[in-house]
């Protein structure tokens, strides 16, 4: 039982437990699974700077950053006493083409190439980790969610807008990974 | 028009499911133990790895495929049965869920938010998930992703909807 809970998990019980998340949360109190909606409660408590899209009741939100907390946790848990030291599996035409950009080390889920305060200071790793961010962050609000509130929350509930936000999701995602990226990483 | 559909999608993305109960602040901790089991499977299930969102977008492995396809189907049975057999909430409130409205929204910001996924490896639960697993560099992204969500918020009443 523990070697299997120690070697990485399938697809099927990563899928199971997410899914069941959605049940959790709206049995244990009427809750929506959505998590970027915690940086619009971030801005709303810390910058709201007389915007009307962050003036509101955050506090009301409060069990999200709870949940965030949760997740934290769970991550520090989980890297900290249920891992091996195996290098991650790495599809091999990945790694070759990795391998053209430099990038070599497995020994983490990111690459410490690309990932690191010094990366920072790299083309690459600014338009990567900056850029990247505020993509995120100025896509989800606009898109009014993601992958957790639309493809999960959204998709389980039926919701047709949350259908096109997914595709948008996925479009937009190979377009970057197949187009843009490697110009990125050429960098 | 522009100014009144963008209130009605302000109903539509801030506290639409507040349940109307109020229960001290403790019990919020219940979440907080969804959220750990939840975060235990991104680090477990390598959710959080930059090379298995790569691999998703190139069509290399069918893991995230499987992983977000069951999600979807174990949620969508969920949502039906607490639909069908009127289950109520631990407290006893009926459970509701609100629909999402459509905008042009979700297409722009959709797409964007594509890109951003794609460069980083993360949406943003993963985002928290890395700090939890000690990978603190990625505090720059969430940073970021801070401020792009504040800029959005700037700009809301001037971008197309």
């Amino acid at each position: 039982m523990m070697e299997q809970i120690i070697q990485p998990w399938p697809w099927y019980v990563a899928g199971i437990l997410i899914g069941l998340i959605v049940p959790a949360l709206l049995i244990l109190g009427n809750k929506t699974f959505g998590i970027s909606s915690n940086l619009r409660h971030v801005c709303a408590a810390c910058f709201p700077a007389d915007i009307k899209f962050f003036k509101y009741d955050w506090k009301k939100e409060i069990w999200n950053f709870f949940f965030v907390g949760g997740i934290f946790a769970g991550a520090f848990l989980a890297n900290y006493f249920l891992m091996t030291d195996a290098p991650i599996a790495v599809s091999p035409a990945l790694q070759s083409e990795l391998a053209g950009y430099g990038l070599t080390d497995y020994s983490y889920m990111l690459p410490k190439e690309l990932f690191s305060f010094e990366a920072l200071l790299t083309v690459r790793g600014f338009i990567i980790m900056v850029i990247g961010g505020f993509l995120v962050g100025f896509g989800t609000r606009y898109a009014g969610g993601c992958t957790s509130g639309h493809a999960i929350m959204g998709l389980s509930n039926l919701q047709w807008p949350s259908l096109v936000a997914t595709i948008c999701f996925m479009v937009g995602g190979f377009l970057m990974a197949n187009i843009i990226l490697p110009w990125i990483l050429s960098l | 028009m522009n100014n009144e559909k963008v209130q009605n999608i302000d109903s539509n993305t801030a506290c639409v499911n507040a349940s109307e109960q109020q229960h001290p602040g403790w019990y919020n901790v219940k979440y907080t133990i969804v959220g750990i089991i939840f975060g235990i499977v991104f680090v477990k299930a390598e959710i959080i790895s930059w090379f298995r969102i790569q691999e998703m977008f190139r069509l290399q492995s069918f893991h995230m495929f499987g992983v977000i396809g069951t999600a979807v189907s174990v949620g969508a049975i969920s949502v039906f049965l607490i639909k069908k057999f009127n289950v109520k909430t631990i407290h006893g409130e009926k459970i509701v869920i609100a629909d999402k409205e459509f905008n042009k929204g979700q297409i722009y910001g959709g797409l964007l938010f594509g890109f951003g996924w794609a460069l980083t490896g993360a949406c943003p639960g993963p985002l928290f998930a890395h700090i939890g697993a000690g990978f603190y560099a990625v505090l720059v992204v969430i940073a970021s992703a801070v401020a792009g969500t504040w800029t959005y918020g700037y700009f809301r009443d001037k971008l197309p909807h």
